[in-house]
């Protein structure tokens, strides 16, 4: 289509100007992780506040457990989604709709009007602070999500792959994990990234379940390390550059699963 | 041959226009057990505590003592303690901030982008204008209150340009605290905004717009005649998410605020954390939560209803995933299984068959995190 150069030029300064919006406070954690700690501290980028923050802030236990949790969370919602929406895509069965449906409306159903109820159950029978308190609720959203996302992958796989897996002699388990699942991996793909990104960054769940420090998740670890030392900024900064870096770098590598995803709708 | 060919094609047509009817399997009781573990997580996690938060809600409990049934007077406080209507009010500015200026934005940078066809380096520029979505919040917070602190960066640039006056602690300042968190939502949520419609409008069939313009129709025509409608579905879904996010704020305000100063800042979800936690009022904070449950469900029916209109054509979405794996069946079927799919493009989506709106919806929800 033809346009002016002139309009040609402003439209690459709007956007220049939102991308530097955009990657401005990213920038200034950045530059802040890398100035010094102390003031009278020399010149320089200073690397050892990741350091300093990944001991004396305890961050090497929160990444830890947040990498526990997000491998647990990440790994049976995407296991227990994709055997689901596997039935529900191509199985014919009495009250499919209705428990399709069912899982659905748990999509809408925000952390807060769970936890409340969670939090004090939970506890009466001795299950706060465990992995499971942290894990448990939020396998179950992503399962709400993942079974909705796998249901229509699997409703659109060709009946006619069905069929000749069967001809082959495949049963319906195999059937799913050596057929349908590899021809499906850019939707698995796409749910895998974007239910780690949630797992990720929540924050509301860890924060009511794990009431003891060694079970605090990098976000959370985060906010409770910012309540604490107000005064180093650049220790903060690198603690925060820390907790952003997996997700940002998995977003880096697979931004078209990433942004293709929240495109569809999928999310928050 | 071609006559081989027209059969086959006859067959997949017959099979695609079977398809919208049901999965196309046989009958399987084994189905159930296909589905047990994710129903089990389902109803142990989400039904249950949603159905205890409702039993919570009636009653009136500090979380150790006993408890005192107090029927809906819980809900009646909601509706009329200011503190906590005033959350609520808190929520509706939000909602200006996260989503109406963010989807004002995101459509007219679209719209003008688009305007150039396609320009070079497009989709580097998309990935960073996109980056906000996916930081940690509580880095995103801890960011922008380095930005907001009284010797930060943003009040050097005030006063830099001669606007002394107009430097100001900003998150402790009771006019600009609820406005300063806002921001922070519009930053998150443009880039969003902007990569969806984006996405949209690249559907719209240029001659379209090489015929308006051979009509003489102005720009600003082109955008209410052409542009805005071909993006109604990724308008719906835009909105769905902003507001939504916009209603639940959470982490946002306990970092940077904790509600403050004063409650200025209080929103419906950091309430509900108070209220269970931190001041021992579970029932208030049970009914909080499922006023706010209520909002939701109440904003997403609104909002697809828009989205859908008259035409019938599904809000956006339910197209990409089949356009996914419509295009991973024209391989060879079982001897491709160990190739990757293409990867998929936003750009070549191209225009997909729309399907009755409806039965798919509720996708656009996210699970509510």
């Amino acid at each position: 289509m033809m346009i002016s150069r002139n309009e040609r030029v402003a439209n690459y300064a709007i956007l220049i100007l939102f991308a530097s919006i955009a990657l401005y406070p990213v920038l200034l954690i950045l530059t802040t992780a890398l100035s010094p700690d102390q003031i009278g501290d020399s010149g320089g980028l200073h690397f050892g506040n990741f350091a300093d923050a990944w001991t004396q802030g305890r961050f090497s236990s929160y990444m830890r457990t947040s990498a526990i949790v997000a491998i647990l969370v990440v790994g049976l919602s995407a296991l227990f989604s994709i055997m689901a929406g596997y039935a529900f895509g191509t199985m014919r069965f009495r009250g499919s709709e209705v428990l399709f449906y069912v899982i659905l409306l748990g999509i809408m159903v925000p952390a807060e009007a769970l936890v409340v109820a969670l939090y004090f159950d939970l506890r009466s029978v001795g299950l706060t602070n465990t992995l499971l308190a942290i894990v448990a609720p939020q396998v179950a959203q992503s399962v709400a999500f993942g079974t909705f996302w796998m249901r229509a992958y699997f409703r659109s796989s060709s009946r006619e792959v069905v069929e000749a897996a069967r001809l082959d002699g495949a049963g319906h388990w195999r059937t799913l994990w050596q057929v349908l699942v590899p021809m499906g991996r850019p939707a698995i793909t796409t749910m895998l990234v974007l239910i780690f990104m949630w797992t990720w960054n929540e924050f509301l769940i860890p924060l009511v379940m794990a009431t003891s420090e060694g079970l605090r998740t990098a976000p959370l670890g985060l906010a409770f390390f910012q309540g604490q030392y107000t005064a180093g900024t650049s220790l903060l900064a690198a603690g925060a550059a820390l907790v952003a870096l997996p997700v940002v770098v998995v977003y880096l590598f697979l931004q078209r699963h990433f942004i293709r995803g929240m495109v569809e709708g999928a999310v928050k | 041959m071609s006559s081989m060919v027209g059969t086959e094609t006859a067959a997949r047509e017959a099979a695609r226009r079977r398809r919208p009817k049901g999965p196309p399997g046989e009958p399987r009781r084994l189905a159930y057990l296909y589905i047990l573990p994710a129903l089990i997580v389902f109803v142990t996690f989400i039904g249950l505590p949603l159905f205890r938060s409702a039993t919570f809600s009636l009653y009136e409990w500090d979380g150790l003592g006993s408890s005192t049934w107090v029927g809906l007077a819980n809900y009646a406080a909601v509706f009329t303690d200011p503190a906590l209507r005033g959350a609520f009010i808190h929520a509706l500015v939000l909602i200006v901030f996260y989503a109406v200026v963010p989807v004002s934005l995101g459509l007219l940078l679209a719209a003008t982008m688009m305007r150039a066809g396609r320009m070079r380096g497009l989709g580097l520029f998309r990935v960073l204008i996109f980056l906000p979505q996916v930081v940690p919040m509580v880095v995103v917070a801890i960011a922008w209150r380095q930005i907001y602190a009284p010797e930060g960066p943003l009040n050097s640039l005030f006063r830099a340009v001669g606007l002394d006056a107009v430097a100001r602690p900003w998150l402790g300042d009771y006019t600009w605290a609820l406005p300063s968190v806002g921001l922070v939502g519009t930053w998150v949520g443009t880039g969003l905004c902007f990569v969806l419609f984006l996405a949209g409008m690249a559907k719209v069939p240029r001659e379209l717009y090489e015929a308006a313009r051979l009509d003489g129709a102005s720009p600003r025509r082109e955008f209410f005649a052409i542009t805005l409608p071909s993006v109604r579905g990724e308008l719906a879904v835009a909105l769905t998410l902003t507001v939504i996010a916009a209603l639940k704020t959470f982490d946002l305000v306990y970092v940077m605020t904790s509600g403050g100063p004063g409650n200025q800042t209080a929103v419906p979800s950091y309430e509900v954390y108070r209220h269970a936690f931190l001041i021992g009022e579970v029932g208030t904070a049970a009914a909080l939560a499922l006023v706010l449950t209520a909002l939701v469900f109440v904003a997403t029916v609104i909002i697809n209803r828009i989205g859908d209109s008259n035409d019938g054509s599904a809000p956006a979405g339910a197209s990409g995933i089949r356009a996914l794996a419509r295009r991973n069946r024209s391989g060879p079927p079982v001897a491709s299984s160990d190739q990757p799919g293409p990867d998929p493009d936003l750009d070549d989506a191209g225009p997909e068959p729309e399907e009755p709106a409806g039965s798919d919806d509720p996708r656009q929800q996210g699970r509510g995190r």
